[in-house]
């Protein structure tokens, strides 16, 4: 980042960008107290990225400068009133702006005055000046089971299902393979013998499963440090103690790691586990996976038009280090300096740098840890390496891998240049999908 | 006294400057007739995600080729200009920008101590080091709500970075609550780029100013028969090109909603004068262009000649346009002068118009003249619009409003706004270049998009049976004015659908 804090080439957004939290939700609806522009300017991050009631269909009280001086607390009840008769929801979550954060709107009473009318309906303070996206989801996250969820804690006894658990991963919408990521989780994790709340996209069965968070007996964390207020806030609340992976599994060494990490886990807080079945499962997705590697080898070993030998990753920290993993031990791609850009707060960084250590025992990965994606790109093209490079990152970095003439694969936000659907980078299909991502990409430069 | 006031940092707001409206329901005869007498704007008791200046003062700052721009906020508040990056890339194919570069766009990222003690400091630190790192030839500064609100003396900081790095830092007030209409933030980035760029002339050019996006450079020919030169502002000029757009001898508009601030300065305070006519959409509006170009350059014989001759080369294939089309009901959703040029065209193409949804409504323009009217014209020649709606972006209207025409194609011009028609089964069609439908080859390059948006209708349709819809059976059973209170007071008896 520049000495003053500056960022170039914003790769994600401020604190009331985590409305796409709500907008992953089946039928929940974020409700804006803001300026005009923060929807359109969150949707147009985004792209893509409507739901069920995002983009042009969430209200909002599009502050003018009448409500930044007499405030705007009427109106934003007559919105919230109104929203009601208009769009059919299931839970509404308010969200502030900076507008309202800095003219000071009482919008926790208003929303305690619907809710005590009987209304799903929560309010979480997002200016943009309070932090960013990465933080500000686990607020959503925590303002709706404190606001909404615990209102069902008398029929949702708290760890009252020794085999459910909530499932927290990927940040919907700032992941781009966040739906197909949470569905390869649940998948993994049902094989395996546990019932998971996903929470978001299409697999989430809606409000009533996140009524149903406090019955489950712990939490899983895949992630750094994105998320982890969640888990600890239920570990408070509910006692359910949490299981962190800390990056995305991709490929199957990570999977298959990620997997006995939880089975362990779950052993140890007395879930029933049968472990004969839990174990073929795995030896069967392996033994598939490994497969589809053996008839690769040849392409990936004999191809002498050339491949790439290297990889720079510019995204964060949880697809650096899953990555970095996979593509060195998998994919025979080797992890060069590696660009961390979500604004890692402090504390979670020299973990991060312990895992990186790890990875190899006579490699070492250099990693920057800096959240100003023009700086990073100015470092990067000042760096050279031997044989074809690969550039994973963003679609501001288009240009620069061409300049460089690196092989490009965009993976992170924004995605100017790919569209994902349900696609999943996380598990044995995710690592597939990843190496056919890549050498597709490599062969279309070959006319 | 004109609107143009270089000497204030701020531009004056739409609302204030042009008495422009962000509500009104009803038909597009009795707006007309209202337009210079209402003194109050309509409001909504509800209201969904609209838009902000901040973004469009980004479009017309970010997309000059040697500039860098700097948003003064909160991180979101430069989230989505990476699309202008995108923008820039592809259009600079169609621009004859031989290398785009990257676009160079920054945050100052202000914190909550920053709202607490200024961010002035910030500011200062980010414009010295914008200047090291990119190298522009001109820094501007895009203010923000949270900016706006804790009293950042932006002016004040652009200006002595300015004396220091001896390039141009212009201030640009952009705060999303000061003006309802978004476009707003155009006349801030204008009025900005009149007030530190452009620059007195040295000399008089062949050259016409025309002031648009990123459409494809078709006035290039068009000029060329006068003996003039395009000069195309501001996306992809250059600060220098951008400097001298005083030496031009005449200005045009694309969209007058658009561009009407910076003509009216380049008129009033450099001397290049606005050609008084609406921008060429559909035969009448195209002819009366010509005509006003050719009297303003003193070429009114070549004007006539061009009239003639393009008639005979592509009036049988309007013809054969207007049979496929004649009689289709279209319904419009864009930005104001835009969606009344879409009218236009429809209506010049044989469809009938349904109704429209336009962003906001300019009664007059900086330059006043009825000339410029395009919705008066249309009416004139057409007849009244029903169902003419100046919805502020807001959908639910859109919805109830679809719900209950079911037009045959929507023609719409601005992102989103498509989604809705196709949830309902009508082909919808939005196209981005907005030179495509202008002049005679314009009313044949739209017509057969439309003809083909109608054709292929089998995706819309498959969509209508499949899709979500999250707003409620009550909703769609009401008119959509429902919410709207005030304004033109007419709107209510007038029926909509």
């Amino acid at each position: 980042m520049g000495e003053c804090g500056y960022i170039e080439q914003v790769r994600y957004t401020c604190a009331i960008g985590a409305l796409q939290t709500v907008v992953a939700i089946p039928r929940a609806l974020p409700i804006l107290h803001s300026g005009p522009g923060c929807g359109e300017m969150v949707s147009g991050f985004y792209e893509r990225s409507r739901g069920y009631a995002g983009g042009t269909t969430m209200p909002c009280s599009n502050f003018s400068e009448k409500e930044v001086v007499f405030g705007g607390i009427e109106k934003l009840r007559n919105i919230i009133k109104n929203s009601y008769k208009v769009l059919d929801t299931d839970l509404q979550v308010v969200l502030t702006g900076c507008t309202a954060g800095i003219v000071g709107d009482d919008v926790d009473g208003l929303v305690e005055e619907f809710r005590e009318e009987g209304r799903p309906i929560v309010s979480v303070d997002t200016p943009g000046f309070k932090g960013n996206n990465f933080e500000s989801h686990s607020r959503v996250v925590n303002a709706i089971i404190d606001q909404y969820v615990f209102q069902y804690e008398e029929e949702n006894e708290a760890r009252s299902e020794k085999n459910t658990v909530n499932l927290f991963a990927s940040i919907p919408y700032q992941d781009p393979f966040w739906e197909g990521n949470l569905r390869e989780y649940k998948r993994l994790l049902e094989r395996i013998g546990l019932k998971v709340h996903v929470l978001f996209g299409s697999e989430s069965a809606g409000v009533l499963e996140w009524q149903h968070i406090p019955r489950a007996n712990f939490n899983i964390l895949i992630s750094p440090w994105y998320g982890k207020p969640i888990v600890e806030h239920l570990e408070k609340k509910y006692g359910q103690p949490y299981c962190q992976f800390p990056y995305v599994p991709i490929g199957a060494n990570e999977t298959e790691k990620f997997l006995k990490k939880v089975i362990k886990f779950a052993v140890e807080n007395e879930a029933i586990i049968d472990h004969y079945s839990a174990q073929t499962f795995l030896k069967k997705e392996k033994k598939a996976y490994y497969e589809q590697i053996d008839n690769l080898a040849t392409f990936r070993l004999d191809f002498y038009y050339g491949l790439p030998n290297h990889v720079h990753i510019i995204h964060d920290a949880g697809y650096v280090l899953g990555l970095s993993k996979f593509l060195l031990y998998e994919v025979g791609i080797v992890p060069k300096e590696q660009f961390i850009v979500d604004n890692t707060p402090e504390k979670y960084k020299e973990e991060i740098l312990q895992e990186f250590e790890h990875i190899s025992e006579k490699r070492k990965i250099e990693v920057t840890f800096d959240p100003d994606a023009g700086s990073v790109q100015r470092q990067l093209r000042t760096i050279e390496h031997e044989g074809r490079g690969l550039l994973i990152g963003a679609g501001w970095d288009k240009k620069l891998a061409e300049e460089k003439d690196l092989d490009y694969l965009p993976a992170a936000l924004p995605a100017n240049y790919r569209i994902t659907l349900n696609t999943n980078y996380a598990g044995f299909s995710g690592g597939l999908r990843v190496i056919e991502d890549i050498y597709n990409r490599v062969l279309a430069t070959y006319n | 006294m004109g609107t143009v006031n270089l000497s204030a940092p701020e531009v004056q707001i739409r609302e204030v400057r042009l008495n422009s409206l962000s509500a009104y329901l009803g038909d597009a005869n009795t707006l007309v007739e209202h337009q210079h007498s209402v003194s109050k704007d309509g409001r909504r008791t509800f209201s969904q995600c609209s838009g902000c200046g901040s973004a469009k003062a980004a479009c017309l700052t970010s997309l000059i080729q040697d500039a860098a721009v700097i948003s003064h906020g909160p991180v979101g508040c430069s989230s989505c200009l990476h699309s202008f990056e995108f923008t820039y890339r592809v259009d600079s194919v169609n621009r004859k920008v031989d290398n785009p570069t990257q676009r160079k766009i920054y945050s100052t990222n202000l914190k909550e101590t920053d709202t607490v003690y200024g961010g002035i400091k910030k500011l200062n630190a980010t414009i010295h080091e914008v200047n090291k790192i990119a190298k522009p030839k001109a820094i501007f500064v895009l203010t923000t709500c949270a900016a706006g609100i804790i009293g950042d003396d932006v002016e004040t900081a652009c200006n002595q970075a300015e004396e220091e790095l001896q390039i141009p830092v212009v201030a640009i007030f952009c705060e999303g609550f000061r003006s309802k209409v978004w476009t707003t933030g155009f006349d801030a980035a204008y009025h900005g780029i009149a007030r530190k760029i452009i620059k007195p002339a040295r000399e008089k050019k062949k050259m016409i100013n025309v002031i648009n996006f990123w459409g494809e450079a078709v006035f290039d020919e068009w000029f060329e028969e006068f003996g003039y030169k395009a000069n195309y502002i501001t996306p992809f000029s250059t600060i220098d090109g951008l400097s001298y757009s005083s030496e031009a001898e005449l200005t045009v508009q694309v969209c007058p909603t658009l561009g009407s601030y910076l003509g009216a300065a380049l008129e009033e305070e450099f001397g290049v004068p606005e050609l008084d006519a609406a921008p060429p959409f559909g035969l009448t509006l195209t002819d009366k262009w010509y005509r006003a170009l050719g009297k303003a350059l003193g070429q009114e014989k070549k004007a006539e000649e061009i009239i003639e001759r393009k008639r005979k080369e592509y009036m049988p294939e309007i013809e054969e346009l207007r049979k496929k089309l004649s009689g289709k009901k279209a319904y419009v959703v864009a930005g104001s002068a835009h969606g009344q040029g879409l009218i236009t065209i429809a209506r010049n193409l044989g469809m009938e118009a349904g109704g429209a949804a336009v962003f906001h409504h300019d009664p007059n323009y900086d330059r006043a003249s009825e000339n410029k009217d395009i919705l008066a014209a249309t009416i004139r020649e057409f007849g009244n619009v029903p169902n003419y709606n100046i919805c502020n972006r807001q959908e639910y209207e859109i919805v109830s409003a679809l719900h209950k025409i079911r037009p045959d194609v929507l023609l719409a011009r601005h992102n989103e706004m498509t989604l809705w028609g196709a949830k309902f089964g009508i082909p919808s069609m939005l196209i981005g270049d907005e030179h495509l439908c202008l002049g005679y080859e314009g009313l044949i390059r739209y017509g057969k998009k439309v003809v083909e948006t109608i054709e292929n209708d089998e995706f819309v349709k498959n969509l209508a049976k499949n899709t979500q819809n999250p707003y409620t059976k009550w909703w769609l059973e009401q008119e959509p004015y429902t919410f709207l209170k005030g304004g033109i007071e007419v709107q209510r008896n007038e029926g909509t659908a």
